[in-house]
């Protein structure tokens, strides 16, 4: 047996229950802003398209990686910004309008 | 891996997690969206650093372009979205790390072309094409209904259940030919391909009202395909986050399905389009009389009421009206009315989605009240004004077994001493069931759009 397959798999193990146990007392309020937020964190496959993509060669490699990294960095961006958007709404009723007066 | 990289890595993750526990209660969450970046920062800056030396010539050009494009797509979509559209966006960007997830694991098999995979290498890369093409596709078709380019209804059509089964017993046996046998290429790419059908095929069938808990399922599905590319790769830092990712968004698709009152089996098995096609043909050609009433009239009723409950619901969004129901709010407090928001756990069209809405409009925070904490306050109120909202005050939900919705937990719309719905018609609300409220003799509706009623209903009440 691969110890470090299975040190990989004591990762997962682990995060798994960190995953459960960090979010199991979130307010309704913020499912939807949760949601997102944790749809940017998975965007950290950017970092497996870029492993692939840097050194690609094979016109196949070249088209995958490039498709790859456009996927995921829409991910990561789009995600980490329109979460941003979100919460910044939830405050007072005065840093509201300034949140506003920023766009 | 060197030791620096596990290191960054190692933090990265630490701050993930950080992320999440601080998006999960409302004064830090802002803060928490920021840690977690602030992590991805740090992961896919030391990914490029690590990399320098690697880097082919179209290496740098596609990782500097697809970077540069995907910033921009993803900024732009962020910044320009209206509020109300942000189910579909958490869907289109889930859908792009789906996506991306499954490109990865499928790069990584076709370097192994016509071999025996090795298993701990085939099963995760073969498990991320296979979940990471359910979750693209099924994305983008969530995105499509809720974005109304195709109908929100559940497209249903006879044997659908069998032809899903036997698509996903096609997809498990393919993935077991090629991790037992040997992986072509057109094998690969077949699993990708049958793997975006039944994306497709699965999500169709979903009513619209229980898309988002769809989408948190794929978020949750995106999380796994992305930790198990991070097997296929080895990787600490894609199994970190992408396991976290799995387990907290299986976790909170749980939550939601919970606050809808329906178990996730039901949802994704189809029992919602099954009860409704057996009930579904009375619905639609009601024609009980309803009572409607003029701005006039409801505008003085709320004018001399003592308490009035707004019930905010995805009308009112739709109508751009958060705005004008403020005002509304604003001059009936200034009479000495007290003023309160019952907000249903799924108003919008997620849960908490309402509150984002009501927050854009400054709406203030004490004024909105959860469910349970209004639901005994109905009985006081003189004037319940539901907004824009069907399913959610739908008795029907409390007293008809048969119903669809039976069992989601409604507002108790129903014990006000007078309920008034702003509504463009009597059509049923997103899950297609008909309201018997409406047509209750303690109901009056105002017909017309939304802000309009609430403009008019404003200046109806300053006079008054």
């Amino acid at each position: 047996m691969n110890v470090q397959l299975v040190v990989l798999f004591t990762y997962f193990v682990l995060a798994l229950f960190i995953g459960f146990e960090v979010i199991s007392k979130v307010p309704t309020i913020l499912h939807t802003p949760l949601m997102s937020g944790s749809n940017a964190i998975h965007g950290v496959i950017l970092v497996g398209a870029l492993l692939l993509a840097a050194s690609a060669q094979a016109p196949t490699e070249v088209v995958l990686g490039f498709v790859a990294v456009v996927l995921a960095t829409t991910n990561v961006v789009g995600g980490f910004v329109v979460t941003d958007r979100m919460l910044a709404m939830f405050k007072g009723p005065r840093s509201g309008e300034e949140a506003r007066r920023e766009e | 891996m060197t030791i620096m990289t596990s290191l960054v890595y190692l933090l990265a993750a630490i701050l993930f997690i950080l992320g999440l526990k601080f998006l999960s209660s409302p004064r830090s969450a802002r803060r928490g969206n920021w840690i977690a970046a602030v992590g991805m920062i740090l992961a896919v800056g030391w990914t490029v650093v690590m990399l320098r030396g690697s880097f082919t010539l179209a290496g740098i050009i596609i990782c500097l372009m697809g970077i540069v494009i995907g910033g921009v797509i993803g900024v732009i979509g962020a910044r320009l979205l209206k509020m109300t559209a942000v189910p579909q966006m958490v869907a289109l960007f889930n859908g792009a790390g789906g996506g991306a997830a499954a490109l990865v694991a499928m790069a990584e098999l076709l370097k192994l072309t016509d071999r025996h995979l090795a298993f701990h290498i085939g099963f995760p890369s073969v498990f991320a094409v296979a979940i990471g093409g359910i979750s693209f596709a099924g994305s983008l078709i969530a995105f499509a209904k809720l974005q109304a380019l195709i109908p929100g209804t559940p497209i249903t059509y006879p044997g659908q259940q069998v032809v899903n089964g036997l698509l996903g017993l096609v997809i498990l046996a393919l993935a077991f030919f090629l991790l037992a046998m040997t992986s072509p290429a057109v094998g690969i790419i077949g699993l990708l391909a049958l793997a975006l059908v039944l994306g497709v095929t699965f999500v169709l069938p979903i009513g619209g009202a229980d898309t988002p808990v769809v989408i948190s399922l794929l978020n949750a599905l995106t999380g796994l395909a992305v930790a198990a590319s991070g097997f296929a790769l080895n990787n600490f830092a894609l199994i970190m986050a992408g396991t976290l990712v799995g387990a907290s968004g299986t976790l909170l698709t749980r939550l939601m399905s919970n606050a809808l009152g329906r178990s996730l089996g039901k949802i994704l098995f189809g029992a919602f389009g099954q009860v409704r096609a057996s009930t579904g043909a009375g619905a639609g050609v009601d024609t009980r009389p309803v009572r409607s009433g003029s701005a006039d009239d409801i505008g003085t009723m709320l004018a001399y009421a003592r308490s009035v409950i707004i019930v905010p619901g995805y009308g009112l969004a739709v109508a751009q009206g958060q705005h004008a129901l403020r005002e509304l709010a604003d001059v009936l407090g200034k009479r000495g009315v007290e003023v309160s928001y019952a907000i249903h756990p799924v108003a919008g069209r997620m849960p908490g989605h309402m509150n984002v809405l009501l927050a854009e409009a400054n709406v203030p925070y004490e004024q909105l009240k959860e469910m349970d904490e209004i639901n005994s306050q109905f009985k006081q109120a003189d004037v319940a004004l539901v907004v824009g909202a069907n399913d959610v005050v739908n008795p029907a939900a409390r007293n008809s077994p048969g119903s669809p919705i039976y069992g989601m937990p409604i507002l108790n719309v129903d014990q006000a001493r007078t309920a008034v719905f702003l509504k463009r018609s009597t059509r049923p609300g997103f899950a297609g069931v008909e309201n018997d409220l409406l047509y209750d003799p303690r109901t009056i509706i105002l017909f017309g759009d939304a802000r309009e009623s609430l403009t008019r209903l404003a200046i109806v009440v300053k006079a008054a």
